[in-house]
This record gives structure tokens, sequence and C-alpha cells, in this order.
């Protein structure tokens, strides 16, 4: 009980820090946004006091990883559509429809149709199957430590790309909004997302998701809805006017540049559809509900609220180019928008809704940012502290008490390890890690996840060696191409022609865990294909699944 | 799990029933969604024409964002139909087979 007066200390520390950048700032007379950083106070305040409220009833490691496996079908719906709405896929989205129209829309929908999939071939399965990480039903029937060790570094490599990329966008946005200087605010972020996940844990981390949904869902609904009432709702009216102002005039409304050739468009669209059921911060979500019912409920409400807000985000992404690309307030003396196309969102907030209705949006933007890192970290911490600490290195031989002690400090840990992350990457160009992020949990953790699952013949050897496969040709293909060869490395030609890996990463790691388990005739690989048959029959029925816990 | 508990739920017929319809079932609706969505990655690689045409004369909407939004919509209808059949047949088998396997 000591730790509830450190975090209330270190909560008004972390505010009291904003205040102080904040006077400082605004002494060197860059405007800050006031009803911007009021707003956020308030989410911060009302957010660390769910944290306190969560935090007394954290007592347990199931409480910890799973939030005692009481939450709600709509709930973790809501949940779930918080952490993929990141900023980078509200503003991101918004700001590619911004520049090329209908090309936003390709993104919007791959990275949608992967929850149906997931849904028909996973989510139950992983649901009577898992405890706290998909390495649990990886593992199930395999040996623990070298599978564990397989999946909790693919996992970590996932959260860390995801999380830079978080943590970058949140300097740079923080910074544009609010005023901040860029290492203030990536520390602010670390140090609350820290807080929040210590201490609060799944509880504290999905309300946290949910309340930013809500947020973001009512922000973007009242955009889009502004958009369209200035053109009488009438769709044909809106999209003529924007077709008229763009400079690409009616390439607008088609597939332009984006996708360059057959091969990209595949290899995309098998990134993004896979990627979502390899993400281990999503698929943590499946044990905080109680059974296979509420799971499946729970993508059924995730995959309409992302769906709806995709839909939102497009005719956002429009209403930015009739109402903010020929406004010489949004444009800087290049004709370009102030702080990027990525602003497009930004920019048409306070087109709307002036100051005000900027600072909310700006708010719910920052909002955004901490709840996906904190859904992120704790995947990480729990990798860390479930699969490699306790599984692996302890070989399941540990208390839950020292467990969950373990994760709090892998979070704290994994934080520190974000915000210094976030500073080194300030320069870099980090374009190319959400897309990586996807392709490797494609390549990677997808295919041993799915083998386990469905596949009788697959071994330990298998498993290593697919994921391995997965995760290094993902790597390795990625820094060849374009995006970091060139882009971030600056050399003059990429090695590899292609921007997305899946197409060969995918296939690799399927092959080669095929391949190493069929060739493996030891007693063990016979021994945990014998083992299946169990696993087949809790699979399908929840037989022996973890329940929610009742306190 | 116990190997005898095993068995018995493997010997229930409903078992067998509901893992075939079921799996069936899963792979229908996956494979449908698959196609819907290649089908529209397909012809944005090798027939982006086809997407730029517009819905008629007059109107600037294209084919290509009005089936954007559709995939979307169908998508989650598809989710809705699945979970409407697994929330009640398939959880109704289930509950009789783990009822017998006590």
């Amino acid at each position: 009980m000591m730790m509830r007066p450190m975090m209330i200390a270190a909560g008004l520390a972390a505010l009291a820090y904003a205040g102080v950048t904040l006077a400082a700032d605004g002494a060197a007379a860059k405007s800050v946004n006031v009803p911007a950083t009021s707003m956020f106070l308030v989410f911060v305040a009302l957010t660390l006091g769910i944290t306190y409220w969560a935090a007394q009833r954290t007592r347990t490691a199931k409480d910890f990883y799973t939030a005692g496996g009481g939450i709600t079908g709509f709930q973790n719906g809501l949940a779930l559509a918080g952490d993929y709405m990141s900023a980078a896929s509200f503003l991101g989205i918004a700001g590619l429809v911004f520049a090329n129209g209908f090309d936003g829309l390709i993104y919007s929908i791959g990275f949608l149709v992967g929850w149906p999939i997931m849904l028909f071939l996973l989510a139950e399965k992983l649901r009577n199957l898992g405890k706290y990480t998909f390495a649990d039903v990886a593992s199930y029937r395999l040996s623990q430590v070298p599978v564990r060790t397989v999946a909790a570094i693919a996992s970590l490599v996932v959260v860390a790309m995801y999380l830079i990329a978080q943590m970058v966008g949140a300097g740079k946005l923080i910074e544009t909004l609010f005023g901040l200087p860029y290492t203030y605010a990536v520390v602010i972020v670390g140090v609350l997302m820290i807080l929040y996940v210590t201490f609060g844990g799944m509880l504290a981390t999905t309300w946290v998701q949910i309340i930013k949904a809500v947020l973001l869902l009512s922000g973007a609904t009242f955009m889009a809805l502004a958009v369209l009432f200035a053109f009488g709702f009438d769709f044909n009216a809106m999209f003529s006017k924007a077709v008229e102002i763009s400079p690409k005039h009616d390439a607008i409304m088609a597939p332009g540049s984006l996708v360059k050739d057959p091969i990209s468009a595949i290899s995309l669209g098998l990134a993004l559809m896979f990627g979502v059921a390899g993400l281990p911060h999503i698929l943590m979500r499946f044990f905080t509900v109680s059974d296979a019912k509420e799971a499946r409920k729970s993508v059924l409400f995730a995959t309409g609220f992302i769906g709806y807000f995709y839909i939102l985000t497009f005719i956002i992404g429009f209403g930015a180019i009739i109402m903010v690309s020929t406004d010489p307030a949004y444009l800087d003396a290049a004709k370009k928008l102030i702080g990027g196309n990525n602003m497009a969102a930004i920019h048409l907030s306070h087109a709307i809704g002036g100051d005000i209705f900027l600072g909310f949006i700006s708010a719910v933007a920052f909002a955004t940012i901490l709840a996906v890192v904190s859904g992120l970290t704790l995947a990480g911490a729990s990798a860390v502290s479930h699969d490699l600490y306790a599984n692996a290195f302890k070989r399941g031989q540990v208390d839950e008490q020292a467990e969950m002690r373990f994760s709090k400090y892998a979070t704290i840990a994994l934080g520190i390890v974000a915000i210094f992350l976030g500073i080194a990457f300030e320069k870099q160009n980090i374009a190319f890690m959400v897309g990586l992020a996807f392709a490797v949990a494609a390549s990677a953790n997808f295919p041993i996840l799915f083998l386990a699952i469905y596949w009788r013949g697959l071994t330990t050897r298998g498993a290593v060696m697919g994921g391995l496969g997965g995760l290094l040709t993902a790597v390795v293909l990625v820094v060849l191409s374009k995006t970091v060869w060139v882009d971030v490395f600056g050399y003059k030609d990429a090695i590899v022609p292609y921007k997305d890996p899946a197409i060969f990463s995918m296939p690799v790691a399927f092959i080669l865990a095929w391949f190493f388990s069929i060739t493996d005739k030891s007693a063990q690989a016979q021994q945990e294909r014998e083992a299946f048959t169990a696993q087949y029959v809790r699979s399908e029925t929840g037989i022996g699944a973890e329940g929610a816990s009742h306190h | 799990m116990q190997a005898d508990l095993v068995a018995r739920v493997q010997a229930d017929p409903r078992f067998q029933e509901l893992v075939q319809k079921r799996t069936r079932y899963n792979w229908t609706m996956a494979i449908i969604m698959m196609i819907v969505y290649y089908v529209f990655i397909l012809f944005i690689a090798f027939n982006p024409s086809a997407l730029a045409a517009k819905l008629g004369a007059g109107t600037v909407m294209s084919v290509g964002i009005l089936t954007g939004f559709l995939i979307i919509v169908f998508a989650f209808i598809l989710t809705g139909i699945y979970v409407r059949r697994a929330n009640s047949e398939f959880d109704a088998l289930t509950a009789q087979i783990k009822e017998n396997a006590k």
C-alpha cells in the first residue's frame, strides 16, 4: 500500500513538470494552447483517478495482466478499437486522404478486414487456450522455453517498432499543438504511461483506452457531421467540391500512386490482413473477457467502431481538402500544410470549431497516444515477465506476487527505454516503423500461433525456426528496401524493390515451420503431436479454459 | 486435461457435429472475406481504371469509393452474422457437450 502515495506524488510531479514547462515556454512567447492544455490536464487527472481506483483492485497476476478477466464484450470492443485507433491511424489516414484521396481508403480497409479473419479463425480458440499472452497458446503443447522465447522476442520487436512510432509522433504532435519542447513531451508521455500500467495494470489500461476511444469517436463524429452539414449531407456535392479544389482534381477519387505494382499491393494486403492477428497488445485483450462468447462480441463491437471510425476519417480527409487546403491561415510560405499533411485533421478541427474545438481534438490526440503506448507497454512487459522471466527463465517455478512485481519492474524499464528511443529517433525518418510492426506480426507471431492451433504436426523445432525465419526475413527485407536503405541510411538505390515484405516473409515462416516439423523425428516431437488432441478438444469446447476471477 | 475426459468429449457425436459444422462455417466466412478483399486489391493492382469509373453521368462519386465503403459495411455485417450463429447455435451445442462430459 506504499504504492498509492507514491503514485499520487509521481502523478503530481508529472503534472507540475508539465505546468512549469508550459509556463517557461509561454514566457518564450510561443503560443500555449490554453483550451488544449486544460482539457488534457482534466483527462490526465481523470485517468490518474481511474489508475488509483484500479490499483486497489489489482492484487493478483491475473488482475494485472487481464483485469481479472471480467471485462464485458462491449467494453473490450471499445478498448480493442481504442488500441487500434492510434494517433497514427487517425492523423495519418486523414492526412493520407487529404493528400491522395482514395488511396487512404486502401489502408483503412486493409486495417479493418483483419478483424473478421481474426474472429473466424483465431479469437475463440485463443480465448479457450490462453491465460495472459498469446505465447501461452503458441507454447501450449510445445516446449515452453524455446517457443516462449521466440514469441517474446517477436512481440518485443513489434512493440518496440510501434512504441517508437507513437513516441516520436507524440513528441512532434505535442510540440506543435501544445508548444511544449519535444523532449519534455516524450518524457511526460513516458512517465504517465508508466504510472497507468505499473499501478493500474490491465484494468487501468483498459479504462484509459475506453475513455479515449469514446472521446476520439465523439470528436471525429462531430467533425465529419460538420463537414457533411456544410454540404447539406449531400456526398456528391462534397466530393465535387473536393475534386474542384484539390490540385490532383479527379485523381483523388481513384487509385493513385500509393500502390505501385501488383506485388506491393498484394504484399501490403497480406501484412495488413494477417498482421492484426499477430499484434501482441491486441491478442492480449482476448484474455480480459470471461469466455469465448464475450470474446466474439468484443470483435463485433471492435469491427463496428473501427469501420465507423475509418469512414469518419475519410470524410474528415475530404473535409480538410475543402476547408483547410485553400485557407492561408493553415499554409506556410510554400503553400504546404503547416506541420505536414498529418496535421490535416487538426487544422480542420480549428476550421470547424475554432480554438476550443482545436483544443479538444488536440487533447484527444494526446490522450490517444497515451492510451496506445500504455497498451503496448503492458503487452511488452507481459512478454518480458510472463514469458521470458516466469516461464522461460524460472521454468514456471515462481509465485504470482513475484511475477507481478517483476512485470512492474519490466514496465518501468520499458517505459524508460521508450523515452530514450523516442528521443533517439526524433530526427529519424520513422515512416516504416508501423509497417514493419505489421509485417513482423504477420510473419512471425501469426504463423506460429495459427499453426500451433490448427496443425497437429507442428513441433517445437518447427515453431522456433518458422518464427525466427519470418521475423528475420521481414526485418532484413525492410532494411534493404527503399524505406530504410534509401530514406534512413541515405544510399542511392534500394537493394530490394518492394517496400512490404509480407508476401515473401510469411511463406518463409510457414515453409520453415513445416519443414523443420516434419523432419523432426525426436521422441519429444512425437509427444507434442500426441498432445494436440487434448489441446484440440479444449480449443473447440473451452473445457478447462480460464474463467473470470471474482472479488 | 485428463485423458479420459478428452476421450469422452471426442466420443460425443455432438462434439463431432459441432467441430464439423463450425470448422466449415469458420473457413467459409474467412474465405468470403478474403475473396472480397483480394478482389478489391487485385483491381487496384491490375485494373485501377475500373475503380476510377464514375457511378453515373454527372456524379463525381467513383466506383472505387463506393466499393470501399461497402467493404467496410460488409466486414461488419459478416462479423455480425457470424457472432449471431456462434453465440446461439454453437454455444448451445458446446454447453451440451460440456454437460455430458461432466
